[in-house]
């Protein structure tokens, strides 16, 4: 609405366009509002809806909106069209960056001293194990969404394909979790590869829709074959994972008794908790490898463009089940550990939903990130349980937070890309310029 | 001069590519000679691009053949898969529109060009990932060859700038080192010179003619830019509605009466500079 090419006339505020926006803002949040806020209704004792309203709080976040809507198109007339190079000034850029530089070496310390800082609170302990098991999801989905530019929005049934592998092969064969990790990983992306070959040739949506499908069908596959997966029942008593063979329990020859300590439930929840740290770890260190390694050039490469790599020569067959299968194996890892920690596994795990929180960390992470995705998972995941204390306006805030994040940064937490190779300083690339890829 | 075999490296014959009803490329044959430059010309939509898609694989032709000869041997173009021609054959090429990874750095888009030899050299990725010294020193040598490439097109200095940043003279000579890099036996070049000022047009004819002069590669070309195809060419094919209508050197195809009416019924412009760039 404001003249871009005269800067003098930047100051001068557009009262009347300001309140239409700010009308129009509280018109949309009044339509969504009045049912979600204003009516609530309740099934009553003999099956009848009782309802009653609350308009109150209904006009109170209109008005909210309205003078929010207000309040920030006027800033923003106020200050005219300035990027954060212009509102921020270069010593406080300079601080953010040396953070920057210091936040994965410190986050890594803080995440090996969880155990010990909060040993006593097994609530903490759980979470933080929950919240690894989606970094190392999200670090396995970045193979093939984030470099190879594949829109998977089925990688939940990796996470099945691994966890029903261990399951299995530890209760059928009575292998131990050690010799079914790699196994199930294998398996997992044996799967990925079979996912590839009939969706090599489909690009963006109809990647998405094939995905979609194929991680649903996993799930009904699970449920139907009763003779094998046990079907809703699911699987019960897998075995705990052993460290090297010495059991983590109240036994004779358990860790406790070989230690000559007093056993506590909680040495069970540390080791799960450096066995998951480890995975996620050894995920990141190989993802890193594969990025300055050609195979990793060329998953970049084609998400930038397909058309030019195989004009180069590169196969880009094998390279995109190459991430399909990479991505597919880290997953199937996360879902042998799934299945080790909980001892129980159903098809209720691996719902859609899953893929899509899986998704959603990966994108909100910055897509190719690693540390992008570590804290969108800790966000995510540690940000819901924060929330807890809201109740039922805790999915209201946590969208609202996410829509915000989406708008200030629409290319994710860390959206700008690091080369992978370079002769005299490495510089971080615009996510302006970073293609998204076709999937 | 196409009946010359042992100088050739491109023989194409009897090339015809239809969509649906419509011909694009006609019985066309020509051949292109080994550390030759030759040129493809013709008004738009006179079906270049197409005859560029036939021989790099992005299309199947629809019948006649495209033979590549290496030495001895010669390799059917039309039989491989795209990125086999570029792989197995040695044929690289630039796109009308640029076709960079603008995401990634100058020296990247190099690196990424030289992935089959990286691919071997790395194990199939495994020795790589162990960090095996062999594959080290390959990498050194793959970057070796990038810096060369840099230096050689003026951009080492922005090696480590991402290509999309670059200034559009520059992104074009970035590909065809990008294409360089692929160390092809032919260069195919889709109007290299489009959107170049008159010196940058200079600094690409010199270009291009030292990569022929130096690495022996031998370049097809399609150009509309007369004074890039007047200047360099050995050879020049003039296509209309996807026959040719004209062959020879660059002074015999200007005289010839049938280019000049091509080029006077499409573009009166180009057909000017046909008549009056000397070279």
């Amino acid at each position: 609405m404001s003249e871009p090419d005269k800067p003098h006339a930047r100051r001068v505020l557009h009262f009347a366009f300001a309140f239409k926006k700010a009308a129009l803002s509280a018109f949309v949040s009044l339509v969504l509002f009045s049912l979600m806020v204003g009516i609530r209704t309740e099934a009553g004792p003999t099956g009848q809806l009782i309802y009653w309203t609350r308009f109150d709080e209904l006009a109170g976040l209109v008005a909210a909106t309205f003078v929010g809507s207000l309040v920030i198109e006027l800033v923003r007339q106020w200050l005219g069209p300035a990027g954060t190079s212009q509102l921020v000034p270069a010593s406080v850029q300079n601080g953010i960056a040396f953070a920057g530089r210091l936040l994965p070496p410190a986050l890594l310390i803080f995440t090996l001293l969880v155990p010990v800082i909060f040993y006593d609170q097994r609530y903490i302990l759980d979470l933080a194990i929950l919240v690894l098991t989606y970094v190392m999801l999200g670090w396995g989905l970045n193979v093939v969404v984030g470099l190879a530019g594949l829109l998977d929005l089925g990688y939940v049934a990796f996470y099945a394909v691994g966890a029903y592998s261990y399951a299995l092969l530890a209760t059928t064969f009575d292998l131990s979790f050690w010799v079914c990790l790699p196994l199930a990983g294998l398996l997992a992306s044996l799967w990925g590869v079979m996912l590839g070959f009939p969706v090599l040739r489909l690009r963006g949506d109809y990647l998405a829709i094939v995905t979609l499908a194929f991680g649903e069908i996993i799930r009904l596959v699970i449920i139907n074959w009763q003779s094998l997966t046990g079907g809703p029942n699911g699987i019960p008593s897998i075995p705990r994972p052993t460290l090297f063979g010495i059991p983590l329990d109240n036994s004779d020859d358990g860790l406790a008794a070989r230690l000559g300590i007093e056993f506590s439930p909680t040495h069970r929840i540390v080791f799960l908790f450096y066995l998951i740290l480890g995975l996620a770890l050894l995920t990141n260190w190989v993802t890193i490898r594969l990025r300055r390694l050609p195979i990793g050039r060329a998953w970049e490469a084609l998400r930038e463009d397909e058309v030019a790599c195989r004009a180069l020569g590169i196969n880009t067959t094998t390279t995109k089940l190459t991430a399909f299968a990479t991505g597919a194996m880290f997953g199937g890892f996360a879902g042998a550990f799934f299945a080790t920690r909980q001892g129980f596994i159903s098809p209720e795990s691996f719902t859609f939903q899953e893929s899509a929180l899986v998704l959603a960390i990966v994108v909100l992470g910055g897509m190719g990130s690693q540390l992008g995705v570590a804290l969108a998972a800790l966000a995510m995941i540690g940000g819901f349980e924060l929330f807890r204390g809201l109740e039922q306006y805790r999915m209201l805030v946590f969208g609202l937070a996410m829509v915000l994040l989406m708008i200030w940064r629409p290319r994710g937490i860390i959206g700008h890309r690091a080369p992978t190779v370079y002769l005299k300083e490495a510089h971080v690339i615009s996510s302006d310029l970073v293609k998204e890829g076709h999937g | 001069m196409s009946g010359d075999r042992t100088d050739r490296i491109l023989g194409v014959d009897q090339l015809t590519m239809r969509f649906g009803g419509i011909v694009a490329v006609n019985e066309l044959s020509f051949d292109a000679g080994r550390r030759r430059i030759t040129a493809l010309i013709g008004p738009n939509g006179a079906g270049k691009t197409t005859v560029f898609n036939c021989i790099t694989g992005f299309y199947k032709p629809t019948s006649g053949t495209i033979r590549l000869t290496h030495g001895a041997a010669e390799i059917a173009l039309e039989r491989l898969n795209d990125f086999r021609i570029a792989k197995q054959a040695k044929v690289a090429r630039t796109f009308q529109n640029i076709r960079l990874f603008p995401g990634m750095t100058a020296l990247e888009n190099l690196m990424v060009a030289q992935h089959n030899m990286l691919m071997r050299a790395s194990g199939l990725t495994l020795l790589g990932l162990i960090g095996a010294p062999s594959y080290r020193a390959a990498e050194k040598r793959a970057i070796d060859l990038a810096s060369f490439w840099l230096r050689r097109i003026g951009l080492f200095e922005r090696a480590d700038d991402a290509a999309g940043n670059l200034p559009y003279g520059d992104q074009r000579r970035l590909e065809i080192a990008r294409a360089m890099c692929t160390e092809p036996a032919l260069l195919c070049l889709d109007e290299p010179a489009a959107g170049l000022n008159a010196r940058e047009s200079a600094a690409l004819n010199e270009l291009l003619l030292s990569i022929r002069a130096e690495e022996g590669t031998s370049i097809l070309l399609i150009e509309h830019d007369m004074s890039v195809v007047m200047e360099i060419s050995d050879h020049v094919v003039v296509m209309d509605y996807g026959v040719k209508i004209a062959e020879g050197t660059p002074q015999q195809v200007r005289d010839d009466p049938k280019v000049i009416a091509a080029y006077l019924g499409a573009d009166e412009e180009e057909a000017i500079a046909v008549m009056e760039s000397d070279t």
